[in-house]
């Protein structure tokens, strides 16, 4: 009697967890549709609806076609493209590492790679593709330097992330040092590679991040349960099958692969990987996996951004400074809370 | 930390030998730092001849070589003044804090202090060396209270994750803001951007003069608070146990470091990682000791500003890399090691 009382309450309760969970997944998409539709149509001026889904149906539209075709419809993509990667490898990092802190940002592995690009593009004189390649595979070279050099006794979540900001100090200042050696300090191409910008993005940057969406993406996606049994713990995580260094393996090189090959494009976006996973997971609650909630807070986190930096604030500034701009109290917030209730961060 | 570890000498001689040890240290440190100096002088972007130095230094400026000398007089009296203000700062703030890992760059409090500046130039059109000057130690105070305020909070007091983690949230924040208050002025955008990033170049006795006052103060405060950040470095009841007012010591500290820190970024912009750096090996060379450790702090400051200053000319020439980028390429793997020796108290 009892037993088949207390069946019934874990499955309404289970039912109640996905009506919310649906719910809460249908808002985030609408708000991406949305934010994405806002970038298309309103700018400087106006442009109709039936507008753009001519240009994006392929007919020439006077006017429209280069407004829409060539400068917004790249740039909405891009955001999208960014925040959706930014969001999910951000979010894995965390659950992996069980520390909200333990974002790629903040632990120098989008710094690595935005260190690389900018080295490549500048100093190599290289372009497309490679600049991606490049930027991969500093992530994971940074990426394994912040983990050797924690490693001691274990990883101790707190060395990690300390290590992790010596190593952003450290590439912040090389990516300095080559913008400054360059012939002439270009305050726009500087202010993508400090703190990330969609500006002047084109059709063809957004192909490699699209590629680099689905492939780690899937790699990701691959290890979603292990990710979710991960979060009670590594020991319970072993003795509930997961193999943990696999798992890890397969999730630090699909995180690092679509946050670099973002990054080699938009630069490091400043705090989307940071802010998306915990902001995801007070909305979704506990209603089961974060990685989707996570990428979609992440591409509402840069289109919002981007849109604001554009047109919403007196001048116009760069998605990273908006962003950099939410984040840095979020961290502090964060610091506060954690301090208050005791608990460890 | 263990001061020294030579049992086999009796109390006398250990002091004798420690003593030995400092005075010959902190001669070594004259000599390096002379020697700096020169060099400073004489090396740089451009190759000049030994008579045209010896011109430019006595203040003749009839040809390029000459004046390109005469230029780096102001910058290494700056990078001089800078280097020992920052790591005096850097040993007072671990000292105050109790933190292996304080820093004026790390805490944001330089980040704050430009901070405060960009505002006086963009928004109150400030140009004179007086208004940086006061707007930087505004804007490093403000920093210093804010982020001790935050990492102070709740159990455990001020934990070095926890300072670490506000004050780079503050610098951020500020990164962001500086970006934010600077972008749209294309009038000021140039020079200030330059300035932003933290570096001795440019130097002109003009800027330098009007801010010895406050320097002079905060050195003052700073190396005179010795004896009661040893009595810090004890532990708050044992420190008011042997009668020292805890609260009232930490404040006077921290007003020396934070007038050396406002000073410094207000004349060369937010400079990292020198007071992390030069503390702690001056620590390892002559121990804990404050009233040693401050002095010496100071001269290996200098030695290290200076010195990366002249690397700084060296390694991109023709063009010039800001110290500021060069301390912290030096300054971020210093970190890393500290983290990794140090056993963190849990937070």
């Amino acid at each position: 009697m009892t037993q088949s009382v207390s069946v019934s309450v874990l499955e309404i309760g289970r039912i109640a967890r996905g009506r919310r969970r649906r719910l809460t997944l249908a808002v985030l998409v609408t708000l991406v549709a949305f934010l994405f539709a806002l970038t298309l149509t309103v700018g400087q001026s106006v442009t109709p609806i039936s507008d753009v889904v001519r240009v994006l149906l392929g007919e020439r539209v006077e006017g429209a076609s280069f407004l829409v075709g060539t400068l917004r419809l790249p740039r909405a993509l891009l955001s999208l493209l960014a925040g959706l990667s930014f969001g999910l490898g951000g979010v894995v990092f965390q659950i992996m590492l069980r520390n909200p802190l333990a974002s790629p940002d903040i632990i120098g592995i989008t710094s690595g790679a935005s260190a690389a690009a900018v080295f490549a593009i500048v100093v190599l004189s290289v372009s497309g593709p490679v600049v991606s390649v490049m930027a991969v595979v500093a992530g994971l070279a940074v990426a394994l330097l912040v983990y050797v050099l924690a490693a001691r006794n274990g990883v101790a979540g707190t060395r990690l992330v300390l290590v992790g900001i010596g190593i952003a100090a450290m590439l912040h200042s090389a990516i300095a040092f080559v913008l400054s050696t360059a012939s002439a300090w270009n305050l726009q191409e500087a202010m993508r590679w400090m703190t990330g910008s969609v500006n002047g993005a084109q059709l063809a940057d957004v192909a490699p991040s699209l590629l680099a969406l689905i492939l780690f993406g899937g790699l990701l996606f691959s290890q979603h349960r292990e990710l979710d049994v991960l979060r009670l713990g590594d020991d319970t995580a072993a003795a509930l099958g997961v193999n943990n260094a696999r798992t890890r393996i397969t999730v630090v090189l699909g995180a690092v692969g679509m946050i670099a090959t973002a990054t080699a494009v938009a630069g490091p976006i400043a705090f989307v990987s940071f802010l998306s996973g915990p902001i995801a997971a007070r909305i979704v609650g506990n209603g089961g996996s974060l990685l989707i909630p996570s990428a979609l807070v992440g591409a509402v986190l840069t289109l919002a951004g981007d849109y604001a930096g554009q047109f919403l604030l007196p001048g116009r500034y760069p998605v990273g400074v908006v962003t950099g701009a939410l984040g840095a109290p979020y961290l502090l917030y964060l610091i506060v809370r954690v301090n208050r209730s005791g608990r460890s961060l | 930390m263990t001061v020294s570890d030579a049992p086999a000498l009796s109390p006398a001689a250990k002091f004798r030998r420690a003593h030995a040890i400092r005075t010959f240290s902190l001669l070594g440190l004259s000599v390096v730092l002379a020697v700096l100096l020169v060099l400073s002088i004489t090396v740089g972007a451009r190759e000049v001849t030994w008579p045209d130095i010896v011109a430019g230094v006595t203040g003749h400026v009839d040809n390029i070589g000459q004046a390109a000398v005469a230029v780096r007089i102001p910058r290494t009296l700056l990078a001089v003044l800078a280097g020992g203000a920052l790591a005096l700062a850097g040993a007072v703030m671990q000292g105050v804090t109790r933190n292996p890992l304080s820093d004026p760059g790390i805490l944001g409090v330089n980040a704050g202090a430009a901070l405060a500046v960009v505002v006086g130039v963009a928004w109150f059109g400030m140009s004179s060396a007086e208004g940086y000057l006061w707007s930087g130690l505004l804007g490093a105070g403000g920093a210093t209270l804010f982020v001790y305020r935050v990492g102070s909070l709740g159990a455990g007091g001020a934990t070095p994750l926890k300072l670490t983690l506000a004050g780079a949230a503050t610098s951020v924040a500020c990164a962001s803001l500086i970006i934010a208050v600077v972008l749209p002025r294309n009038d000021i955008a140039g020079g200030i951007q330059l300035w932003t990033i933290g570096g001795v170049g440019g130097a002109t006795f003009g800027r330098i003069v009007p801010v010895l006052p406050v320097l002079a103060v905060g050195f003052a405060i700073s190396l005179l608070s010795a004896r009661k950040l040893n009595s810090l470095a004890l532990g708050d009841d044992l420190a008011a146990g042997l009668g020292e007012n805890v609260a009232q010591a930490r404040i006077i500290a921290s007003l020396g470091g934070v007038l050396l820190c406002g000073a410094t970024t207000a004349m060369c912009g937010p400079i990292g990682f020198v007071g992390l750096v030069v503390p702690h090996i001056c620590r390892l060379l002559i121990g804990v000791d404050y009233r040693w450790l401050l002095p010496f702090a100071t001269l290996g400051g200098a030695c290290l500003l200076v010195a990366g200053d002249i690397l700084g000319r060296i390694v991109a020439r023709p063009a010039e890399v800001q110290v500021s980028i060069v301390t912290a390429l030096l300054g971020a793997p210093f970190f890393i090691w500290i983290v990794r020796r140090q056993r963190i108290r849990e937070l």
